[in-house]
């Protein structure tokens, strides 16, 4: 049932792709996915799929688990390849049938775009598969920081992010609970019109909301209790430290950057 | 005919995954019309999935689950109808509070049921009755109510379905003492008026001594199926699962074990006192 939703899961493991600096691994994801829009050629969409392949099978992650995350985005990679296959102009017409023509252009953007999202996606699929969700948000707060000097709250933005993603199975676990009891008292969440169906969700998000503030007020009543104020000074039980795998990931890194301009360059 | 028969239940969670786990295996149980049975098992031994399948929450990987003779899972009448037959009080219920009201909110399953505002308002009233909530509180806000109001308002919401049968997934889990003996006193009542099987989910052993027949899972399985004391005569076994006697048991067993005479079979605390006396009536020290 809802357990079984996977949005950005972790798959612990013990590999060099897990043991990067969350860091470098959100760098290189922003490197990777700005290189996949400077891809011109074949050849660099080519050089992308290479390096999404090499780190999937560094860091032991199945493909299938890859597809599988792809799965949902069927309809947005449909509709994008629909409306770049028809809508594109050009010459040289490839089919012509009343109104509805295909070009040469056409087909090739549809199918450039078809791979350049889905090797977008993949990628963050990757960062998410070997990152932990307290990982991200410890090295989007430390990229963040220099932020602080313009009076962003980056450090209270990264624990509400924190708080968020430690609830997500947890209100996952209440929602079935809730679901369960609703239906024991003869509750129909799946016929009935639109509106009726909307109304029969009601009983459910109701003490789901009413659940969350009584658990927010806990959690804050349980970090008062341990003495937490604020962001300054706070020191970390986990420090992050770049060692010499982030350099060379680094350098990789560049060298897709700059492999991706020289195809452009090239045209191939 | 028994009201529910379960024939070789099994259910497997996430099957196919490497989470793959067995529940319930291979379970056979009947539930007939009267009498209150309690369901003991350690944590994880299976009682909330078994009592899912009793009003067609989950559906069962393997094996029927008989109401009244005919399968819950024929068609969406049948599950709908099991819904209202066999109610389903969960653990800590009063989070399924959400009406503006108290009344609209016990009122939410016999609206369900498509009842007429009449026996509606009858049902409602009656199942508040039992459940001893004062009327007073029919116009506020059931997030306003005490913790021990909230539980019987959550448990007179499913009372007022009349159900067949009616299972409690350990009803008095954080009530205090004298709340805990009043909601069960309650609760027996209601059986006994409306003529009601209840399935009562507990550890707690002394609620358990009070039960007609007790029904003992570990792992998935029915290990003991009996009268309290034929149960309670299984010491060792219960121990072996991490179930404890009720106290008044565990005291006469020890109490046997320096040698005193007391008959077999005690396990409350009132039969085990006048045992205690009958002995010391007699004569002479019990040990």
């Amino acid at each position: 049932m809802l357990k079984d939703i996977t949005l950005g899961q972790y798959f612990p493991g013990d590999t060099v792709v897990h043991r990067l600096d969350p860091r470098t691994k959100l760098l290189l994801t922003l490197v990777y996915i700005a290189a996949l829009f400077m891809v011109g050629s074949w050849g660099g969409y080519a050089l992308c799929f290479a390096a999404l392949a090499a780190v999937t099978a560094v860091s032991h992650i199945k493909p299938r688990a890859l597809v599988k995350g792809l799965k949902p985005l069927v309809f947005i990679v449909v509709f994008t390849a629909v409306l770049n296959l028809f809508f594109t102009g050009g010459d040289d017409i490839l089919f012509r049938w009343k109104f509805i023509r295909v070009t040469w252009a056409g087909l090739e953007r549809a199918v450039s775009m078809v791979i350049r999202i889905l090797l977008l996606v993949s990628g963050t699929f990757l960062l998410t598969y070997t990152t932990s969700p307290l990982a991200i948000t410890d090295a989007l707060e430390r990229l963040l920081s220099p932020l602080k000097k313009l009076h962003v709250p980056v450090y209270e933005l990264s624990l509400m992010m924190c708080i968020a993603l430690r609830f997500i199975p947890t209100l996952i676990e209440e929602t079935d609970r809730i679901m369960s009891a609703q239906k024991a008292r003869g509750a129909d969440l799946e016929t009935g019109s639109l509106v009726e169906r909307a109304k029969a969700l009601l009983p459910l998000l109701i003490p789901l909301f009413v659940s969350s503030f009584r658990r927010a007020d806990e959690l804050a009543l349980a970090m008062e209790c341990r003495c937490y104020n604020g962001g300054e000074g706070r020191t970390r039980m986990k420090q992050l430290r770049m060692a010499w795998q982030d350099a060379a990931a680094f350098a990789l890194g560049a060298a897709l950057a700059a492999g991706v301009l020289l195809l452009r360059r090239l045209g191939i | 005919m028994s009201l529910i028969e379960i024939r070789g239940l099994t259910h497997v969670y996430s099957q196919g995954t490497p989470f793959e786990k067995a529940a319930v295996r291979d379970l056979d149980l009947t539930l007939e019309r009267g009498g209150t049975v309690g369901l003991i098992g350690h944590t994880g031994s299976g009682k909330s999935t078994l009592i899912s399948h009793l009003n067609a929450l989950l559906k069962p990987t393997a094996g029927t689950v008989l109401l009244d003779g005919e399968d819950i899972f024929a068609s969406k009448a049948s599950i709908r109808a099991a819904r209202f037959r066999v109610g389903v009080v969960f653990q800590y219920p009063e989070y399924q509070l959400f009406e503006e009201t108290v009344y609209a909110d016990i009122a939410y399953g016999p609206k369900n049921l498509k009842l007429d505002t009449a026996e509606i308002d009858r049902r409602v009233r009656e199942a508040a009755a039992f459940v001893g909530l004062d009327e007073g509180v029919f116009d506020r806000s059931p997030l306003e109510l005490s913790g021990g109001q909230k539980r019987r308002a959550a448990i007179a919401g499913v009372l007022a379905m009349e159900p067949e049968l009616l299972v409690l997934d350990e009803p008095t889990a954080g009530l205090d003492p004298a709340g805990r003996e009043d909601l069960l006193e309650k609760l027996f009542a209601w059986r006994e008026a409306r003529d009601a099987a209840v399935l009562l989910v507990t550890h707690d052993m002394t609620i358990a001594t009070r039960c007609d027949r007790l029904v003992v899972m570990a792992e998935g399985r029915i290990v003991l199926d009996g009268t309290p004391e034929a149960v309670f005569s299984h010491g060792d076994e219960l121990a072996s699962i991490g179930l404890e006697l009720p106290e008044a048991a565990n005291i006469a067993r020890l109490l046997r074990d320096k040698g005193a005479a007391l008959p077999p079979s005690l396990y409350t605390v009132d039969a085990l006192a006048e045992a205690i006396l009958a002995l010391w009536g007699k004569g002479g020290a019990p040990c």
